[in-house]
Protein backbone atom coordinates (compact mmCIF):
# COMPACT_ATOMS: atom_id res chain seq x y z
CA UNK A 1 0.00 0.00 0.00
CA UNK A 2 1.34 3.49 -0.63
CA UNK A 3 2.34 5.62 1.98
CA UNK A 4 -0.41 8.50 0.68
CA UNK A 5 -3.72 7.27 1.50
CA UNK A 6 -5.73 9.95 0.21
CA UNK A 7 -6.36 13.67 0.55
CA UNK A 8 -8.65 14.19 3.22
CA UNK A 9 -11.53 17.31 3.80
CA UNK A 10 -10.12 19.06 6.96
CA UNK A 11 -13.68 20.16 8.05
CA UNK A 12 -16.34 16.73 6.69
CA UNK A 13 -13.52 14.23 6.68
CA UNK A 14 -14.16 13.43 2.91
CA UNK A 15 -11.28 11.60 0.96
CA UNK A 16 -10.71 12.80 -2.35
CA UNK A 17 -7.79 11.31 -4.88
CA UNK A 18 -3.68 12.61 -4.62
CA UNK A 19 -4.22 14.92 -7.69
CA UNK A 20 -3.91 18.51 -7.96
CA UNK A 21 -7.06 19.60 -5.90
CA UNK A 22 -7.09 21.64 -2.53
CA UNK A 23 -10.92 22.47 -1.63
CA UNK A 24 -13.57 19.57 -0.85
CA UNK A 25 -16.17 19.68 -3.69
CA UNK A 26 -18.60 18.67 -0.95
CA UNK A 27 -17.86 21.46 1.64
CA UNK A 28 -15.67 24.01 0.27
CA UNK A 29 -13.00 23.02 3.25
CA UNK A 30 -9.65 22.70 2.59
CA UNK A 31 -7.77 19.25 1.74
CA UNK A 32 -4.82 17.43 3.67
CA UNK A 33 -2.63 14.60 2.88
CA UNK A 34 -3.59 11.65 4.91
CA UNK A 35 -1.19 8.79 5.70
CA UNK A 36 -0.78 5.29 6.37
CA UNK A 37 1.16 5.06 9.34
CA UNK A 38 1.63 1.72 10.07
CA UNK A 39 3.55 1.69 6.39
CA UNK A 40 5.62 3.93 7.42
CA UNK A 41 6.28 2.79 10.94
CA UNK A 42 7.07 -0.58 9.45
CA UNK A 43 9.87 1.17 7.44
CA UNK A 44 11.42 3.90 9.42
CA UNK A 45 13.83 4.08 12.26
CA UNK A 46 16.13 6.55 13.59
CA UNK A 47 19.25 4.64 12.01
CA UNK A 48 17.61 4.49 8.36
CA UNK A 49 16.89 8.36 8.93
CA UNK A 50 20.04 9.56 9.95
CA UNK A 51 21.98 7.54 7.62
CA UNK A 52 19.66 9.50 4.79
CA UNK A 53 20.60 12.24 2.66
CA UNK A 54 21.78 15.34 4.65
CA UNK A 55 18.51 17.51 3.05
CA UNK A 56 14.52 17.18 4.58
CA UNK A 57 14.55 14.32 1.94
CA UNK A 58 16.04 11.98 4.76
CA UNK A 59 12.43 12.70 5.71
CA UNK A 60 11.23 11.30 2.74
CA UNK A 61 8.97 8.62 3.68
CA UNK A 62 7.08 11.13 5.89
CA UNK A 63 6.53 13.43 2.26
CA UNK A 64 3.82 13.65 0.14
CA UNK A 65 5.76 12.22 -3.25
CA UNK A 66 5.39 8.51 -4.79
CA UNK A 67 8.78 8.73 -5.87
CA UNK A 68 11.87 9.43 -5.30
CA UNK A 69 12.67 13.23 -4.80
CA UNK A 70 13.84 15.61 -8.16
CA UNK A 71 13.82 18.75 -7.27
CA UNK A 72 15.34 21.00 -4.03
CA UNK A 73 17.77 18.20 -3.25
CA UNK A 74 19.49 20.30 -0.94
CA UNK A 75 17.02 21.94 0.71
CA UNK A 76 16.50 21.58 4.43
CA UNK A 77 18.96 20.19 7.35
CA UNK A 78 19.32 23.58 8.45
CA UNK A 79 21.91 24.56 11.87
CA UNK A 80 20.14 23.64 14.89
CA UNK A 81 21.91 26.42 16.81
CA UNK A 82 22.08 26.41 20.57
CA UNK A 83 21.97 30.03 21.80
CA UNK A 84 23.95 30.71 24.92
CA UNK A 85 24.57 33.83 24.74
CA UNK A 86 20.74 34.93 24.01
CA UNK A 87 19.42 32.45 26.21
CA UNK A 88 21.14 34.19 29.00
CA UNK A 89 19.81 37.56 28.68
CA UNK A 90 16.33 36.05 28.02
CA UNK A 91 16.77 33.73 31.68
CA UNK A 92 16.42 30.14 29.11
CA UNK A 93 19.36 28.08 30.02
CA UNK A 94 18.20 25.73 27.20
CA UNK A 95 17.36 27.75 23.90
CA UNK A 96 17.78 26.60 20.38
CA UNK A 97 17.22 29.05 17.01
CA UNK A 98 16.42 26.76 14.25
CA UNK A 99 18.55 28.57 11.54
CA UNK A 100 16.64 28.95 7.87
CA UNK A 101 18.23 32.16 7.49
CA UNK A 102 20.77 29.53 5.41
CA UNK A 103 18.58 27.32 3.73
CA UNK A 104 19.27 26.14 0.38
CA UNK A 105 19.14 27.69 -2.65
CA UNK A 106 16.91 30.59 -1.44
CA UNK A 107 17.51 31.34 2.51
CA UNK A 108 14.29 31.27 3.36
CA UNK A 109 11.78 28.19 4.63
CA UNK A 110 9.97 28.38 1.30
CA UNK A 111 13.08 26.46 -0.16
CA UNK A 112 11.06 23.38 2.04
CA UNK A 113 7.96 23.83 0.86
CA UNK A 114 8.41 24.48 -2.58
CA UNK A 115 11.01 21.38 -3.13
CA UNK A 116 8.21 19.19 -2.11
CA UNK A 117 5.77 21.02 -3.84
CA UNK A 118 7.50 21.17 -7.08
CA UNK A 119 8.76 17.26 -7.02
CA UNK A 120 4.48 16.61 -6.46
CA UNK A 121 3.45 18.99 -9.09
CA UNK A 122 6.55 16.73 -11.54
CA UNK A 123 5.11 13.40 -10.39
CA UNK A 124 1.45 15.01 -11.48
CA UNK A 125 2.84 15.47 -14.64
CA UNK A 126 2.86 19.56 -14.72
CA UNK A 127 5.51 21.25 -16.36
CA UNK A 128 4.74 25.14 -15.41
CA UNK A 129 5.36 26.01 -11.86
CA UNK A 130 3.48 29.39 -10.64
CA UNK A 131 3.15 31.43 -7.52
CA UNK A 132 1.64 34.55 -6.02
CA UNK A 133 4.22 36.02 -3.35
CA UNK A 134 5.15 39.46 -2.34
CA UNK A 135 9.14 38.05 -1.86
CA UNK A 136 10.61 34.57 -0.52
CA UNK A 137 8.21 32.24 -1.85
CA UNK A 138 8.64 34.13 -5.39
CA UNK A 139 12.42 33.55 -4.95
CA UNK A 140 12.04 29.73 -4.40
CA UNK A 141 9.94 28.88 -6.61
CA UNK A 142 11.60 30.97 -9.51
CA UNK A 143 15.06 29.34 -8.34
CA UNK A 144 13.60 25.38 -8.18
CA UNK A 145 11.49 25.93 -11.12
CA UNK A 146 15.12 27.51 -13.20
CA UNK A 147 16.82 24.19 -11.69
CA UNK A 148 14.29 21.85 -12.69
CA UNK A 149 14.16 23.34 -16.24
CA UNK A 150 9.98 24.31 -15.56
CA UNK A 151 8.48 27.16 -17.43
CA UNK A 152 7.46 29.47 -14.15
CA UNK A 153 5.09 32.38 -13.63
CA UNK A 154 5.42 35.16 -10.91
CA UNK A 155 2.51 37.05 -9.48
CA UNK A 156 3.38 39.99 -7.86
CA UNK A 157 1.89 43.29 -6.54
CA UNK A 158 2.38 46.20 -8.60
CA UNK A 159 4.35 48.04 -5.89
CA UNK A 160 6.67 45.84 -4.69
CA UNK A 161 10.39 47.08 -3.67
CA UNK A 162 12.80 46.87 -6.57
CA UNK A 163 15.39 44.63 -5.15
CA UNK A 164 12.14 41.77 -4.27
CA UNK A 165 11.34 41.66 -8.39
CA UNK A 166 14.91 41.97 -9.53
CA UNK A 167 15.75 38.75 -7.00
CA UNK A 168 12.28 37.11 -9.10
CA UNK A 169 13.69 38.52 -12.50
CA UNK A 170 17.39 37.00 -12.22
CA UNK A 171 16.12 33.45 -12.33
CA UNK A 172 13.84 34.29 -15.28
CA UNK A 173 10.55 33.28 -14.92
CA UNK A 174 8.03 35.27 -16.38
CA UNK A 175 6.88 38.38 -13.55
CA UNK A 176 3.52 39.91 -13.74
CA UNK A 177 3.34 42.68 -11.37
CA UNK A 178 -0.50 43.46 -11.28
CA UNK A 179 -2.30 47.15 -10.80
CA UNK A 180 -4.59 47.44 -8.16
CA UNK A 181 -5.36 46.85 -4.66
CA UNK A 182 -3.71 43.69 -2.72
CA UNK A 183 -7.21 42.58 -2.86
CA UNK A 184 -7.55 43.06 -6.55
CA UNK A 185 -4.25 40.89 -7.05
CA UNK A 186 -5.30 38.17 -4.18
CA UNK A 187 -8.34 38.03 -6.52
CA UNK A 188 -6.91 37.75 -10.21
CA UNK A 189 -4.90 35.20 -8.75
CA UNK A 190 -6.87 33.09 -7.12
CA UNK A 191 -8.93 33.13 -10.28
CA UNK A 192 -5.89 32.54 -12.74
CA UNK A 193 -5.08 29.26 -10.55
CA UNK A 194 -8.23 28.12 -11.71
CA UNK A 195 -7.99 28.79 -15.13
CA UNK A 196 -4.71 27.41 -16.20
CA UNK A 197 -2.99 24.15 -15.74
CA UNK A 198 -0.12 25.18 -13.59
CA UNK A 199 1.24 23.92 -10.50
CA UNK A 200 0.06 27.01 -8.08
CA UNK A 201 1.86 25.65 -5.50
CA UNK A 202 -0.17 27.64 -2.85
CA UNK A 203 -3.45 27.26 -4.39
CA UNK A 204 -3.64 23.56 -6.22
CA UNK A 205 -0.63 21.95 -4.66
CA UNK A 206 -1.09 23.27 -1.29
CA UNK A 207 -1.83 20.13 0.15
CA UNK A 208 1.59 19.03 -1.00
CA UNK A 209 3.34 22.15 -0.52
CA UNK A 210 2.04 22.87 3.09
CA UNK A 211 3.48 19.37 4.30
CA UNK A 212 7.18 20.44 3.16
CA UNK A 213 6.86 22.43 6.70
CA UNK A 214 6.88 19.66 8.77
CA UNK A 215 10.61 19.09 8.04
CA UNK A 216 11.41 21.99 10.60
CA UNK A 217 9.87 19.86 13.60
CA UNK A 218 11.30 16.14 12.07
CA UNK A 219 15.27 18.35 11.95
CA UNK A 220 14.38 19.71 15.08
CA UNK A 221 13.88 16.73 17.15
CA UNK A 222 16.65 14.67 15.82
CA UNK A 223 18.86 17.48 16.27
CA UNK A 224 17.77 17.34 19.56
CA UNK A 225 18.55 13.96 19.80
CA UNK A 226 15.46 12.38 19.31
CA UNK A 227 13.18 14.42 21.83
CA UNK A 228 10.36 17.11 21.35
CA UNK A 229 11.41 20.43 22.85
CA UNK A 230 8.87 21.80 25.30
CA UNK A 231 8.71 24.90 23.99
CA UNK A 232 8.70 26.32 20.05
CA UNK A 233 7.96 30.09 19.04
CA UNK A 234 7.05 30.03 15.58
CA UNK A 235 6.26 33.14 13.10
CA UNK A 236 2.44 33.38 11.80
CA UNK A 237 1.69 34.27 8.36
CA UNK A 238 -1.07 31.84 7.10
CA UNK A 239 -0.81 30.07 10.38
CA UNK A 240 0.56 27.13 8.14
CA UNK A 241 3.98 26.54 9.42
CA UNK A 242 2.64 26.33 13.02
CA UNK A 243 0.15 23.53 12.65
CA UNK A 244 2.86 21.59 10.56
CA UNK A 245 5.39 21.65 12.94
CA UNK A 246 2.84 20.54 15.40
CA UNK A 247 1.61 17.83 12.72
CA UNK A 248 5.24 16.97 12.20
CA UNK A 249 5.98 16.39 16.34
CA UNK A 250 2.81 13.90 17.14
CA UNK A 251 3.88 12.14 13.26
CA UNK A 252 7.13 11.16 14.76
CA UNK A 253 5.67 10.48 18.35
CA UNK A 254 3.04 8.03 16.00
CA UNK A 255 5.31 6.20 14.80
CA UNK A 256 7.67 5.84 17.59
CA UNK A 257 10.77 7.77 16.52
CA UNK A 258 10.11 10.20 20.06
CA UNK A 259 8.87 9.59 23.13
CA UNK A 260 6.59 11.79 23.94
CA UNK A 261 5.10 15.70 22.69
CA UNK A 262 4.50 17.66 25.49
CA UNK A 263 5.50 20.76 23.04
CA UNK A 264 3.82 23.98 23.69
CA UNK A 265 3.33 25.73 20.47
CA UNK A 266 3.72 29.58 20.73
CA UNK A 267 2.43 31.81 17.81
CA UNK A 268 4.06 35.26 16.62
CA UNK A 269 2.72 37.89 14.58
CA UNK A 270 3.57 41.70 13.65
CA UNK A 271 1.07 44.12 15.37
CA UNK A 272 0.54 45.76 12.34
CA UNK A 273 -1.04 42.22 10.81
CA UNK A 274 -1.57 40.35 13.90
CA UNK A 275 -5.55 38.48 12.85
CA UNK A 276 -4.73 35.68 14.13
CA UNK A 277 -2.87 36.25 17.51
CA UNK A 278 -5.47 39.10 17.69
CA UNK A 279 -8.08 36.51 18.00
CA UNK A 280 -6.33 34.72 20.33
CA UNK A 281 -5.67 37.59 22.81
CA UNK A 282 -9.41 38.62 22.62
CA UNK A 283 -10.28 34.57 23.48
CA UNK A 284 -11.82 34.42 20.02
CA UNK A 285 -11.95 31.09 17.86
CA UNK A 286 -12.07 33.09 14.93
CA UNK A 287 -9.82 35.84 13.59
CA UNK A 288 -10.68 39.51 11.93
CA UNK A 289 -8.96 39.80 8.22
CA UNK A 290 -6.76 43.14 8.51
CA UNK A 291 -5.27 45.22 6.07
CA UNK A 292 -1.70 44.48 6.76
CA UNK A 293 0.92 47.47 7.74
CA UNK A 294 3.73 46.52 9.03
CA UNK A 295 7.66 45.98 8.42
CA UNK A 296 7.22 42.43 8.75
CA UNK A 297 6.02 41.52 4.99
CA UNK A 298 6.95 37.98 4.70
CA UNK A 299 4.37 37.96 7.81
CA UNK A 300 1.57 40.51 6.12
CA UNK A 301 -1.25 37.99 5.07
CA UNK A 302 -4.59 39.58 6.23
CA UNK A 303 -7.12 37.04 5.70
CA UNK A 304 -5.07 33.75 6.66
CA UNK A 305 -6.00 30.70 4.77
CA UNK A 306 -5.07 28.91 8.07
CA UNK A 307 -5.40 31.16 10.87
CA UNK A 308 -8.05 29.09 12.42
CA UNK A 309 -6.29 25.90 12.52
CA UNK A 310 -3.48 27.56 14.00
CA UNK A 311 -5.81 29.25 17.11
CA UNK A 312 -6.62 25.65 17.66
CA UNK A 313 -3.47 24.53 17.27
CA UNK A 314 -2.65 26.58 19.97
CA UNK A 315 -5.41 25.98 22.26
CA UNK A 316 -4.56 22.08 22.12
CA UNK A 317 -0.69 22.40 22.91
CA UNK A 318 -1.47 24.63 25.27
CA UNK A 319 0.84 27.45 24.21
CA UNK A 320 0.32 31.20 23.77
CA UNK A 321 0.32 33.95 21.19
CA UNK A 322 1.63 37.62 21.01
CA UNK A 323 2.68 40.52 18.76
CA UNK A 324 5.35 42.74 18.62
CA UNK A 325 5.42 46.83 17.49
CA UNK A 326 7.96 47.43 14.15
CA UNK A 327 10.35 48.80 16.62
CA UNK A 328 10.56 45.69 18.97
CA UNK A 329 11.06 43.91 15.23
CA UNK A 330 14.04 45.78 14.59
CA UNK A 331 14.99 45.56 18.24
CA UNK A 332 14.76 41.95 17.82
CA UNK A 333 16.55 41.61 14.82
CA UNK A 334 19.38 43.32 16.20
CA UNK A 335 19.14 41.38 19.65
CA UNK A 336 19.53 38.03 17.29
CA UNK A 337 22.62 39.49 15.59
CA UNK A 338 24.49 40.74 18.39
CA UNK A 339 24.36 37.54 20.63
CA UNK A 340 24.27 34.84 18.30
CA UNK A 341 25.57 36.39 15.32
CA UNK A 342 22.56 35.50 12.99
CA UNK A 343 21.15 38.33 10.81
CA UNK A 344 17.62 37.35 10.04
CA UNK A 345 15.06 38.91 8.15
CA UNK A 346 11.81 40.91 9.87
CA UNK A 347 9.89 37.55 10.56
CA UNK A 348 12.89 36.37 12.51
CA UNK A 349 12.54 39.67 14.57
CA UNK A 350 8.98 39.28 15.09
CA UNK A 351 10.12 35.59 16.69
CA UNK A 352 12.72 36.98 19.06
CA UNK A 353 10.50 39.87 20.14
CA UNK A 354 7.81 37.61 21.09
CA UNK A 355 9.83 34.89 22.41
CA UNK A 356 11.39 37.55 24.92
CA UNK A 357 7.98 39.03 25.68
CA UNK A 358 6.56 35.15 26.89
CA UNK A 359 9.86 35.00 28.57
CA UNK A 360 9.59 37.75 30.37
CA UNK A 361 5.66 37.18 31.42
CA UNK A 362 7.06 33.23 32.31
CA UNK A 363 4.96 31.72 29.97
CA UNK A 364 8.65 30.05 29.16
CA UNK A 365 10.19 29.22 31.99
CA UNK A 366 13.95 28.93 32.17
CA UNK A 367 14.81 25.11 32.66
CA UNK A 368 12.22 24.43 29.31
CA UNK A 369 14.30 23.47 25.59
CA UNK A 370 12.92 26.04 23.87
CA UNK A 371 13.30 26.60 20.04
CA UNK A 372 12.88 29.68 18.62
CA UNK A 373 12.22 28.91 14.42
CA UNK A 374 14.07 31.74 12.11
CA UNK A 375 12.48 31.63 8.36
CA UNK A 376 14.79 33.74 6.56
CA UNK A 377 17.95 35.72 5.79
CA UNK A 378 18.12 39.37 7.20
CA UNK A 379 20.12 40.15 4.13
CA UNK A 380 16.73 40.20 2.34
CA UNK A 381 15.41 42.79 4.28
CA UNK A 382 18.28 45.49 5.18
CA UNK A 383 15.73 48.10 4.56
CA UNK A 384 14.17 47.47 8.02
CA UNK A 385 17.14 48.17 9.94
CA UNK A 386 19.67 50.80 8.03
CA UNK A 387 18.23 53.60 9.99
CA UNK A 388 19.41 51.85 13.38
CA UNK A 389 22.39 49.95 13.34
CA UNK A 390 24.61 53.12 13.24
CA UNK A 391 27.56 54.12 10.85
CA UNK A 392 30.78 53.12 10.79
CA UNK A 393 34.10 55.06 11.86
CA UNK A 394 35.05 57.48 9.19
CA UNK A 395 38.98 58.50 9.99
CA UNK A 396 41.81 59.35 7.96
CA UNK A 397 44.71 56.78 7.13
CA UNK A 398 46.40 57.62 10.82
CA UNK A 399 47.20 55.62 13.25
CA UNK A 400 47.12 58.41 16.02
CA UNK A 401 43.53 59.59 14.63
CA UNK A 402 42.46 55.72 15.07
CA UNK A 403 44.13 55.68 18.89
CA UNK A 404 42.36 59.23 19.34
CA UNK A 405 39.30 57.21 18.60
CA UNK A 406 39.55 53.52 19.79
CA UNK A 407 42.89 54.43 22.47
CA UNK A 408 45.73 51.93 23.00
CA UNK A 409 43.59 48.89 23.94
CA UNK A 410 41.39 49.00 21.09
CA UNK A 411 38.24 49.96 23.08
CA UNK A 412 36.08 52.68 21.50
CA UNK B 1 -21.82 27.93 -17.07
CA UNK B 2 -19.41 28.30 -14.36
CA UNK B 3 -18.95 27.48 -10.81
CA UNK B 4 -17.12 30.12 -8.60
CA UNK B 5 -16.30 29.85 -4.55
CA UNK B 6 -16.76 32.46 -2.62
CA UNK B 7 -16.05 33.28 1.29
CA UNK B 8 -18.53 35.76 2.42
CA UNK B 9 -18.20 37.37 5.91
CA UNK B 10 -20.97 39.55 7.34
CA UNK B 11 -20.00 42.74 9.54
CA UNK B 12 -22.46 42.59 12.42
CA UNK B 13 -24.77 45.09 10.64
CA UNK B 14 -25.75 43.20 7.77
CA UNK B 15 -26.34 39.53 9.85
CA UNK B 16 -30.15 40.04 9.63
CA UNK B 17 -29.85 41.07 6.30
CA UNK B 18 -31.41 38.18 3.81
CA UNK B 19 -28.53 39.27 0.99
CA UNK B 20 -27.80 35.48 -0.14
CA UNK B 21 -31.80 35.46 -0.97
CA UNK B 22 -31.69 39.30 -2.68
CA UNK B 23 -28.79 38.12 -4.57
CA UNK B 24 -30.28 34.98 -5.51
CA UNK B 25 -33.37 37.19 -7.28
CA UNK B 26 -31.35 40.51 -8.64
CA UNK B 27 -29.07 38.40 -10.55
CA UNK B 28 -29.45 35.68 -12.55
CA UNK B 29 -26.75 33.28 -10.19
CA UNK B 30 -27.62 30.07 -8.20
CA UNK B 31 -26.49 29.82 -4.53
CA UNK B 32 -25.32 27.07 -2.47
CA UNK B 33 -24.01 27.62 0.95
CA UNK B 34 -21.77 24.82 1.48
CA UNK B 35 -20.32 25.97 5.21
CA UNK B 36 -21.82 28.41 7.60
CA UNK B 37 -20.98 30.28 11.04
CA UNK B 38 -23.48 32.68 11.83
CA UNK B 39 -23.22 34.37 15.17
CA UNK B 40 -24.58 37.47 16.99
CA UNK B 41 -21.66 40.09 16.11
CA UNK B 42 -20.01 38.16 13.18
CA UNK B 43 -20.81 35.72 10.61
CA UNK B 44 -18.99 34.07 7.12
CA UNK B 45 -19.90 31.32 4.41
CA UNK B 46 -18.55 29.57 1.92
CA UNK B 47 -21.33 29.52 -0.82
CA UNK B 48 -20.82 28.36 -4.64
CA UNK B 49 -22.42 30.72 -7.35
CA UNK B 50 -23.70 29.49 -11.04
CA UNK B 51 -24.13 30.89 -13.72
CA UNK B 52 -22.25 32.98 -16.33
CA UNK B 53 -19.37 34.03 -15.42
CA UNK B 54 -19.93 37.79 -16.11
CA UNK B 55 -23.51 37.50 -14.14
CA UNK B 56 -21.34 36.10 -11.28
CA UNK B 57 -18.91 38.84 -11.20
CA UNK B 58 -22.18 41.44 -11.37
CA UNK B 59 -23.55 39.37 -8.49
CA UNK B 60 -20.27 39.17 -6.16
CA UNK B 61 -20.00 43.44 -6.87
CA UNK B 62 -23.94 43.41 -6.11
CA UNK B 63 -22.94 41.79 -2.58
CA UNK B 64 -19.90 44.17 -2.18
CA UNK B 65 -22.26 47.06 -2.51
CA UNK B 66 -24.67 45.54 -0.01
CA UNK B 67 -21.60 45.54 2.19
CA UNK B 68 -20.78 42.13 2.86
CA UNK B 69 -16.75 41.19 2.20
CA UNK B 70 -16.33 38.45 -0.02
CA UNK B 71 -12.70 36.75 -0.90
CA UNK B 72 -11.92 33.68 -2.58
CA UNK B 73 -12.59 30.43 -1.15
CA UNK B 74 -8.88 30.12 -0.68
CA UNK B 75 -8.57 33.34 0.93
CA UNK B 76 -5.00 34.83 0.73
CA UNK B 77 -3.03 33.51 -2.34
CA UNK B 78 -0.53 35.69 -2.41
CA UNK B 79 2.39 34.46 0.72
Amino acid sequence: MAKMKALVCRECGKEYPTEAIHVCELCFGPLEVKYNYDEIKAKVSRESIEAGPRSLWRYQDFLPIEGKPTIGLHAGYTPLVRAHNLGAFLGIDELYIKNDCVNHPTLSFKDRVVAVALTRARELGFETAACASTGNLANSVAAHAAQAGMQCYVFIPGDLEAAKVLGNLIYRPKVIEIEGTYDDVNRLCSEIAGERQWAFVNVNIRPYYAEGSKTLAYETAEQLGWRAPDQVVVPMASGSLLTKIWKGLNEFHRVGLIDSVNTKVNGAQAEGCSPIATAYKDGRDFFKPVKPNTIAKSLAIGNPADGYYALKTVAESGGAMDTVTDDEVVEGIKLLAQTEGIFAETAGGVTIGVLQKLAKQGLIKRDEVTVAYITGNGLKTQEAVVDSVGRPFRIPPSLAKFEQIFGKQGEA
Amino acid sequence: MAKLRYHIRFPEEKIPAPIIYEIGHEYKVVTSIRRADVRDTTGWMDVEFLGDTEEIERAVDGMREKGVLVDPIELNVVE
